[in-house]
């Protein structure tokens, strides 16, 4: 049934056959009969062609001048070295990978911890509000990511709403240092990356068969132990895409660090940033980014087999 | 409303607690918005105590033409982006939802790309790329750039609608004699409709609000809404900012619950927005 024409049917009937997968527009456009192929690229053509200029070629770009130099004027000197990769590892800049990733991870971990109740909580107590629920969670996740995080400079500067409500409330003399800290980095991460974890959450809870859990209660085990072996082993799906959707931005995020954070939160982002607008070493960001984007590429490989396959097991 | 048949005596305690911490998270949620709101009708420069409501705040926003001209650069940009990206996306997501093709898997993967690239990577890269094709930056570069990031989520939300498809209406309406154009724009297409436009109005919102992006790829004057505010808040938190942004959040919201009803009370962009596993 997949492939009609090599198996030497009549035309007739392999059109009528391709009839039921492939669609009228098929057989409109210059009457391809059988040959949903082309008809098919033709429409992935556009897309394909877009990313293949916007998105792949450019990313070819920076891998080139990744191996490249600084020239003077702040232009790449194209050449073949490692130097931008060993100085990108080196103990100046190591520190500020492993908080990137250290931040990250910890956002991730707090959206898990909020995210997961919450997205239980409407797959499961929803009932008729189900969807006011859920677009409750959409309403920050639709809103603009900057004016997001730029609202927590209103709550934590020091003449911002916390300090205020302290200060008034007589619990503190002086402002405390709220913002321009790991903690407010940390914080406006996991703020900023909640929905992107409660939505997959939810959308994996969502299709769980609630007669599992029913069952594994009518056999003894207990609220705990049911969530423990059978509700999240069954949403693992919707973890994995939570953290994934989480991890990844927060990693290489940018603003988050730059409005909210200090010299002492730099994060890759920054770096990558000041080396292509003010530093204007491209070839050095290049390096950066393409090692960012390597070590989350395997990363997520390994993480997705090996959570995936226990989960099969 | 309990989804479960049974309830042991600890059910209604523990559901106690769970509702609590979700109230908790919602407020959580929506605290840091509601301050935005709040303050951008505090009369009061400081904006850090309630001084009284205003709203010269927004009469301020709307004679400031720097805002203005920003906002309507942000209309344009999004506007054309959202159109290349809807029709192009669209035609692709026809394709991989009826079409069983030979590299079907490799589009259907090369697609997710961009979801899991870090934004500012693809940001550079494209600065590095229009730099060493000699394309100039201009706003022809940022809705380049938004395209090219707009078209998976577009994709993605249009496959999600086409997957509830019964290829057996397109087969009755030509059986009743409608030819293969009728029926693609009186069945197919009608059908396609309310995702088409779900995934025009999110491509528009991404597109409305992106900073990072159009940070790297707008050249000097190209200033999007998102870029105006990053800047006025390099400068100091003051009541026009609070004010931009609760207008943002407007269109944000407005676009939302427009795509909500077209979906039929079905959020799809919730699932679709996992990465791939097919």
């Amino acid at each position: 049934m997949t492939k009609p024409a090599e198996n030497g049917m009549a035309e007739a009937s392999a059109s009528a056959i391709l009839g039921q997968n492939a669609g009228p527009l098929s057989r409109a456009i210059g009457r391809l009969r059988g040959h949903s192929f082309a008809v098919a690229n033709l429409l992935m053509a556009p897309t394909m062609l877009w990313l293949l200029l916007f998105l792949a070629l450019p990313l070819g770009v920076i891998l080139v001048y990744s191996f490249g130099g600084r020239g003077t004027y702040g232009d790449v000197i194209y050449g073949f070295s490692f130097d931008n990769y060993s100085r990108a590892f080196s103990p100046l800049w190591l520190p500020v990978i492993l908080r990137s990733f250290g931040f990250a991870a910890i956002a991730t971990l707090l959206t898990l911890a909020m995210g997961y109740p919450l997205a239980y909580f409407i797959a499961v107590y929803g009932g008729r509000r189900k969807n006011i629920y859920l677009i409750l969670v959409m309403v920050p996740f639709w809103t603009s990511y900057l004016i997001r995080t730029y609202s927590w400079i209103v709550i934590l500067r020091s003449q911002g709403v916390v300090n205020t409500l302290l200060q008034w409330a007589n619990i503190i003399d002086q402002p405390l240092d709220l913002l321009n800290t790991p903690f407010s980095v940390i914080l406006g991460l996991t703020y900023g990356f909640l929905p992107f974890m409660t939505l997959p959450l939810y959308a994996s809870l969502e299709k769980l068969d609630k007669s599992l859990i029913e069952a594994a209660w009518d056999l003894g085990a207990s609220r705990i132990w049911a969530l423990l072996t059978v509700t999240i082993p069954l949403s693992i799906p919707g973890i994995i895409a939570g953290t994934l959707l989480v991890f990844i931005p927060a990693v290489g995020d940018f603003v988050t660090p730059d409005l909210l954070g200090g010299p002492d939160t730099l994060m890759i982002g920054n770096v990558i940033q000041q080396q292509f607008l003010a530093a204007r070493d491209w070839a050095y960001g290049s390096a950066l980014s393409f090692s960012l984007m390597a070590i989350l590429l395997l990363g997520i490989f390994f993480y997705v087999r090996k959570v995936g396959t226990e989960n099969l097991a | 409303m309990s989804v479960f048949g049974r309830k042991p005596r600890d059910q209604r305690v523990r559901a106690k607690g769970l509702r609590a911490f979700v109230a908790l998270v919602y407020g959580f949620l929506f605290a840091p918005i509601a301050v935005l709101v709040l303050f951008s009708f505090n009369d009061s420069k400081r904006n850090a105590t309630w001084q009284g409501f205003t709203l010269k705040w927004y009469g301020a926003l709307f004679g400031n033409q720097p805002v203005l001209d920003a906002l309507w650069l942000t209309m344009k940009v999004a506007l054309i982006a959202t159109v290349i990206a809807t029709v192009f996306g669209s035609l692709a997501a026809y394709a991989l939802t009826r079409y069983k093709f030979r590299g079907s898997s490799m589009y259907n993967g090369s697609i997710y790309v961009p979801l899991v690239i870090p934004e500012i990577v693809f940001a550079v890269a494209l600065l590095s790329g229009f730099n060493v094709a000699g394309i100039g930056l201009s706003m022809k570069t940022v809705i380049i750039a938004h395209v090219a990031f707009m078209l998976s989520f577009v994709i993605v939300v249009v496959k999600a609608r086409m997957a509830g498809f019964d290829t057996r209406l397109e087969e009755a309406a030509m059986d009743l004699g409608a030819n293969e154009l009728q029926t693609f724009f009186y069945v197919t297409l009608p059908f396609m409709l309310p995702g088409i436009l779900a995934g025009a109005l999110l491509a528009f919102v991404l597109s409305f609000d992106d900073f990072v992006i159009t940070f790297f790829n707008s050249g000097v004057g190209n200033t999007t809404l998102p870029l105006k505010v990053y800047s006025m808040v390099k400068f100091g938190v003051t009541p026009e900012i609070n004010a931009i942004s609760v207008f943002m959040l407007l269109i944000s919201v407005v676009m939302l619950l427009a795509s909500y009803k077209l979906q039929g009370g079905a959020p799809t962009v919730v699932t679709a927005k996992e990465p791939a596993k097919e």
